[in-house]
C-alpha cells in the first residue's frame, strides 16, 4: 500500500487550504525556476523516464506525446490545452484537483509549457464544474499576482499565460479534437486525424492536449525525480493514480493509490468493502463507463493498471471503479450507459449517430426480456459495426459496455428473454 | 405548456457589459469567435438576474453574433448543441438530476421522484431536468441546483432540501451527510500527515 509520503495529492479531500499559501506549505512552487532552468529537453526526458502515461483514459506515454511538438516555431505559437472536461460516468478525480489542489495543475501547466515550447495554455473545464472553476480561476489569479505565471514566470525568463474556457454540457468535448473545436467557438464535433493536434491543433497551431491529472503530477515528478515515480507500480504502469470508487461499496471515495494495486484490496482498504461482503459482488466496471464490465471471478485477482486490465479485455480508462452487488439489475445498468452514449453522440458519423440509438433501444427491450434470443447475436454484431468505424472513440465507448455484458453475462440476458416469453405464454393461455 | 414568447430585443446590461472585455482578452487577436460560449453564458446569467429565468432568447444570440462578427447561424448552432444553454426559460431553481449508472446504483430514482413532485407542485419555482453524469460519482446520487451541487442524497434529504428552498433558504452545497469532499464516510484512510509535517520553508 502506498505510504503518505509518496502521495502527490496531499489535499485530495480539501481538508487544508487550497490557496497559494497552503499549496506552498505543501511544497508546490518550490524551486520552479530551477526546474525551468534545466531546459526543455531535460524536462521531456525526465517525464519520459518516469514512465508517466496519460491519466485521461487512453494511457499514451506523456513525455513521448510532448516530444511530437515542433522544436522550432515556424511563426505559429504552440499551445498546451488541458482537458478538464471530466464527464466519463464514474469519474470525479479531476474535480478534486481543480477545487482542492489547483496550484499543482497551474505549476504543471507552466512546466509542461516549457517542455513542449508552448507559451500559453487553455484549460477547458466542464460547465457544470462551477465552484471548481471559481477555485481554479482564483488560483490562477493568485499565481499571476505572485509572478509565478505571466511575463517572466517565476523569474525564469519564460513567459506563460493560462486561460480558462468553460464548457457547456457536452461529453463529446472530452475528445481532444472536439475540445479544440469547442474552444474555437464551434459545436464540439471531433476532427479527422491526421493531422494530429501536434501539427495542426488549436487555431491551426501545434497543440498538445493532456488530462488534468497528467499535468498535475508533473511538478512532483520533476522535483522528486523519474526514478522515484517509476519505482512505484509495475514496469510500463508506473506511479500513483487517483481511483474513484463508486456504486455498491460501503464507503464510496476517491483515493490516491499505487498503480497496480489489486482491485479487491483497493475496495476493501479504502471503500469499506463491497456492500454485503465481497461474495455479494456481481460485477465491476473498472475504468469508467467506456470499458467492459468484469465479473466477480476476474475481480477476485485483477490488478489495477493499464496492462493488467487490457489482458482481461477491459481497461484502466480513467480508473473509475463502478461496483455492482448482486442486487443490481446489470442489464439495466448497462442499458443506462447505452442511453448515455446515445445522448452524447455528436451525430457526425452515421454508425455512431444511428448505432447508439439502435443499441439503446435493443438494450431497453433486453431489460424487459422483450426480444428474441437471436437478437443477442445481432446486437453483438452491430456493436462490432459501430466500433472502429467512427471518427472518434465515442462509438467504441458505446460498443464496449454491451460487449462486456454479452461476453460475461450472456446467460443472464438469455434468462431474461426466456422469463419474458414464459410470462407472455401464460398471459396468452389465460385469455 | 404555454408557447414560448421570444423577446424582440436583447441588450447586454451594465454588469454584463463590464465583463465583456476580459472575456474577449482570453483569445488571440482575430479569434473572437471563441468567445461565443462565455458570451452565451453571460446572456443566460443576465436573463436569470433580470427576469428570474435563465435562458438564451434568439435576440440575444443575434446580439452575440454581432458582437463577435460571425454569421447568426454559427451562434444558433452552438446554442442548440450544448445542453447547458437553455432555449426556453428555466428556473428560478433548475433541478438537474443525474441518473447515469453510478448515481442510479445509489438511488437516483428517489431523488428524481422528489424533484418531479416538487416541480409538479411548484412549477413557477422549480424546473426539473434529467441530466447525464455530473462528475461527482463517489458522492452519488447528486443533484445540481443552478450552479450548486448537492451530494450523497436520498429521497428524504432531497425533499428537505427542496423544502428549504421553498422557505427562501439557501442550503449549503456539498455533501448532505456531512462528508468532507470525496473522502470516505467516517474519515480518510490516507493522508494522515499533520500540518506540522508539511513543508513551510518554501
Amino acid at each position: 500500500m502506498l505510504s503518505d509520503k509518496d502521495r502527490i495529492f496531499t489535499n485530495l479531500y480539501g481538508l487544508r487550504d487550497w490557496r497559494l499559501r497552503g499549496a506552498r506549505a505543501r511544497g508546490d512552487w518550490d524551486g520552479t525556476a530551477a526546474i525551468i532552468a534545466r531546459g526543455r529537453d531535460a524536462i521531456v526526458e525526465e517525464v519520459k523516464a518516469s514512465g508517466l502515461r496519460g491519466r485521461g483514459g487512453a494511457g499514451f506515454p506523456t513525455g513521448l506525446k510532448w516530444s511530437f511538438m515542433p522544436k522550432q516555431s515556424d511563426g505559429r505559437p504552440s499551445y498546451l490545452v488541458v482537458n478538464a472536461d471530466e464527464g466519463e460516468p464514474g469519474t470525479c478525480k479531476d474535480r478534486d484537483i481543480l477545487r482542492y489542489d489547483p496550484h499543482k495543475l497551474i505549476e504543471g501547466c507552466l512546466l509542461a509549457g516549457v517542455g513542449m515550447g508552448a507559451n500559453a495554455a487553455y484549460i477547458y473545464i466542464r460547465g457544470e464544474f462551477h465552484q471548481e472553476y471559481r477555485n481554479l480561476q482564483a488560483a490562477i489569479d493568485e499565481a499571476y499576482q505572485a509572478g509565478l505565471i505571466g511575463t517572466n514566470a517565476c523569474g525564469s525568463g519564460f513567459d506563460f499565460d493560462i486561460h480558462v474556457h468553460r464548457g457547456a454540457g457536452a461529453y463529446i468535448c472530452g475528445e481532444e479534437s472536439a475540445l479544440l473545436e469547442s474552444i474555437e467557438g464551434k459545436k464540439g464535433m471531433p476532427r479527422m486525424k491526421p493531422p494530429f493536434p501536434a501539427a495542426i491543433g488549436l487555431y491551426g497551431c501545434p497543440t498538445t492536449v493532456n488530462n488534468v491529472e497528467t499535468i498535475a503530477v508533473v511538478p512532483t515528478i520533476l522535483r522528486r525525480g523519474a526514478a522515484w515515480f517509476s519505482a512505484l507500480g509495475r514496469p510500463k504502469n508506473t506511479g500513483t493514480k487517483i481511483f474513484c470508487i463508486s456504486g455498491h461499496v460501503n464507503r464510496p471515495c476517491n483515493v490516491e493509490e499505487e498503480m497496480g494495486i489489486p482491485l479487491r484490496d483497493l475496495i476493501e482498504k479504502h471503500a469499506g468493502g463491497v456492500r454485503g461482503g465481497w461474495d455479494n459482488l456481481l460485477a465491476i466496471i473498472p475504468g469508467g463507463s467506456s470499458v467492459p464490465v468484469l465479473p466477480k471471478s476476474i475481480c477476485d485477482s485483477v490488478l489495477m493498471d493499464y496492462d493488467s486490465l487490457r489482458d482481461v479485455r477491459s481497461g484502466l480508462g480513467t480508473a473509475a471503479v463502478i461496483v455492482m452487488d448482486r442486487s443490481t439489475d446489470l442489464i439495466r445498468a448497462i442499458a443506462r450507459l447505452s442511453a448515455f452514449y446515445k445522448h452524447e453522440s455528436c451525430g457526425q458519423c452515421t454508425p455512431c449517430r444511428e448505432g447508439t440509438g439502435w443499441m439503446m433501444r435493443v438494450m431497453n427491450r433486453l431489460v424487459e426480456g422483450r426480444a428474441e434470443i437471436a437478437e443477442i447475436d445481432l446486437l453483438e454484431q452491430v456493436t462490432r459495426q459501430v466500433e472502429g468505424h467512427t471518427i472518434c472513440a465515442l462509438g467504441d465507448a458505446a460498443a464496449w459496455p454491451i460487449q462486456g455484458l454479452l461476453r460475461h453475462f450472456r446467460p443472464m440476458v438469455e434468462a431474461r428473454i426466456a422469463n419474458y416469453h414464459s410470462r407472455d405464454t401464460r398471459r396468452v393461455a389465460a385469455e | 405548456m404555454s408557447t414560448l414568447v421570444q423577446p424582440d430585443q436583447f441588450a447586454f446590461d451594465e454588469k454584463s457589459t463590464a465583463e465583456i472585455p476580459s472575456i474577449m482578452a482570453r483569445y488571440p487577436q482575430g479569434k473572437q469567435a471563441s468567445a461565443v460560449m462565455p458570451l452565451l453564458d453571460l446572456v443566460q446569467r443576465q436573463m436569470a438576474r433580470v427576469t428570474g429565468r435563465a435562458w438564451v432568447p434568439r435576440a440575444a444570440m443575434d446580439a452575440v453574433a454581432d458582437l463577435i462578427g460571425v454569421p447568426k447561424i454559427r451562434v444558433y448552432e452552438v446554442a442548440s448543441f450544448y445542453t447547458m444553454f437553455h432555449l426556453g426559460p428555466v428556473g428560478p431553481n433548475h433541478l438537474q438530476v443525474c441518473t447515469t449508472t453510478p448515481c442510479w446504483l445509489r438511488g437516483s430514482d428517489a431523488v428524481h421522484a422528489a424533484c418531479r413532485a416538487a416541480a409538479d407542485t411548484d412549477p413557477d419555482l422549480f424546473t426539473v431536468e434529467e441530466v447525464e453524469c455530473l462528475g461527482a460519482c463517489v458522492n452519488a446520487p447528486v443533484l445540481m441546483i443552478n450552479d450548486q451541487l448537492y451530494e450523497d442524497l436520498d429521497g428524504e434529504r432531497t425533499e428537505a432540501l427542496l423544502n428549504a428552498i421553498r422557505r427562501g433558504e439557501k442550503p449549503e452545497p456539498g455533501s448532505t451527510t456531512g462528508r468532507h469532499g470525496s473522502a470516505p464516510e467516517g474519515g480518510p484512510t490516507t493522508l494522515f500527515a499533520t500540518d506540522a509535517s508539511e513543508r513551510t520553508d518554501a
